[in-house]
């Protein structure tokens, strides 16, 4: 049987991808970030998993506006790196998993969660940048990976409510593939941030601080809260948060906590980072 | 509905990228989104309006791209992953265009990000603003 064994939370900011591409990661600026996730990639090169269900969201790469899925499940054999305006980054392509992800698609949808399935997609750093965090530089990304691309550009993003829910309705289905499998979940973007307007630059360690906290302890309660308490609390781009709520609904009710780092700023973001073992 | 948009409303500093406000900006963010393309970057550079010419947008809208007035362009549906590739296509950064928007040079916007960003405090709204 197929099982998701732990979620990781993460910032996905372009700067940090960047900056590994760009042998950076030594400055001082990257230093202390960067050191902060060593431990990380050492749990991940230890644990290594199969398959990696990675919750993102596209920033007007993949689609433009003609077409905004709210949830988009990419079901392709293999996902390219998109020219996001300054060159693809100098990583290797994804390798899908779709015989899973087309399962997923069934269970789901026949869960009443109506996904739009993805057949093909170009990725961008939503999904790049927590890849080089975890598995470093490398020729080949160890595991296949199933994009699951959520709308949070275009309001309203789906609620934390909804998200933590279709994150319980992913456990099922990964549940019901026979295949023994490891599958760790990501939830990325976040933590605190607005890149936009006067207001640019918003951080705010108190609602991040909780954020992280309330997975452990109190994810019933996370999300419970409203998306404008994300706006006006944490940022306009606070609200990618509502995806670590699908991270830690596929982890079943009891947790453990191994890791978690938090830092500002990269760019104009809060960086957080956190890792969970499912319990169930 | 109206409730909703009166509450993003009274957020100081801030377009929120509603529904209403991406249909106001479509063709804006499409102009935009032809920017990824080198040979599109390169059109534009050389002949602003004329290129601009070729999308179905508002004057007002064409105005303020070539005057990169990056506040207008929020306000008219512009969504700033979109705008980053005119920040782009100019050869800036995005803390370049974040810093305008905030009417600070690039470095009091980075110094201000190192020091541990923005503090939410006088920020969560307009009334709590007006009352500092």
């Amino acid at each position: 049987m197929a099982k998701i064994i732990a979620g990781v939370g993460t910032s996905h900011t372009p700067a940090i991808g960047a900056a590994v591409d760009n042998g950076k990661t030594g400055e001082p600026y990257w230093a202390p970030l960067f050191k902060g996730y060593e431990p990380a990639r050492k749990w991940m090169a230890e644990t290594r998993p199969d398959v990696v269900i990675m919750v993102y969201n596209d920033h007007v790469n993949a689609f433009d506006f003609k077409i905004i899925p709210t949830f988009g499940l990419g079901c392709a054999e293999e996902f390219r790196i998109a020219d996001e305006g300054w060159g693809a980054r100098p990583v290797p392509d994804v390798k899908g998993y779709p015989e899973l992800a087309a399962h997923m698609v069934q269970s789901l949808v026949l869960d009443e969660f109506d996904m739009t399935i993805v057949n093909e997609m170009q990725v961008d750093h939503g999904l790049t940048t927590p890849m080089s965090l975890l598995f470093g530089q490398v020729q080949e990304w160890p595991c296949r990976v199933i994009p699951l691309a959520v709308n949070v550009i275009q309001y309203p993003a789906p609620t934390g409510h909804r998200c933590f829910m279709l994150g319980k309705a992913i456990r099922k289905a990964v549940e019901s593939w026979e295949e023994d499998l490891k599958v760790v979940i990501f939830g990325t973007g976040g933590m605190s941030h607005q890149i936009q307007g006067p207001r640019a630059g918003l951080v705010n360690k108190e609602f991040d601080k909780a954020f992280l906290d309330g997975l452990s302890s109190d994810p019933q309660r996370l999300a419970q809260i409203p998306p404008l308490e994300y706006l006006r609390d944490a940022g306009a781009e606070a609200i990618e948060l509502v995806m670590w709520l699908i991270m830690r609904g596929a982890l079943g009710d009891k947790v453990k906590e191994v890791y978690r780092f938090y830092h500002v700023p990269a760019s104009s973001t809060a960086v957080g980072h956190i890792i969970l073992e499912s319990m169930a | 509905m109206k409730k909703e948009q009166e509450a993003y409303e009274d957020i100081p500093g801030t377009w929120v990228f509603d529904a209403q406000r991406a249909r106001i900006g479509y063709r804006l963010n499409e102009f935009l989104y032809s920017l990824m393309k080198a040979e599109n970057r390169k059109a534009f550079l050389a002949d602003e309006r004329g290129y601009l010419m070729t999308f179905a947008m508002s004057e007002e809208q064409r105005e303020a791209v070539m005057k990169r007035n990056w506040n207008k362009l929020l306000e008219l549906g512009g969504v700033s992953y979109a705008l980053a590739k005119l920040a782009f296509t100019d050869g800036k950064t995005y803390q370049f265009m974040a810093s305008q928007m905030t009417g600070m040079t690039e470095k009091e916007y980075i110094d201000m990000m190192v020091g541990g960003g923005r503090s939410p405090e006088g920020w969560r709204s307009k009334s709590e603003r007006e009352g500092r």
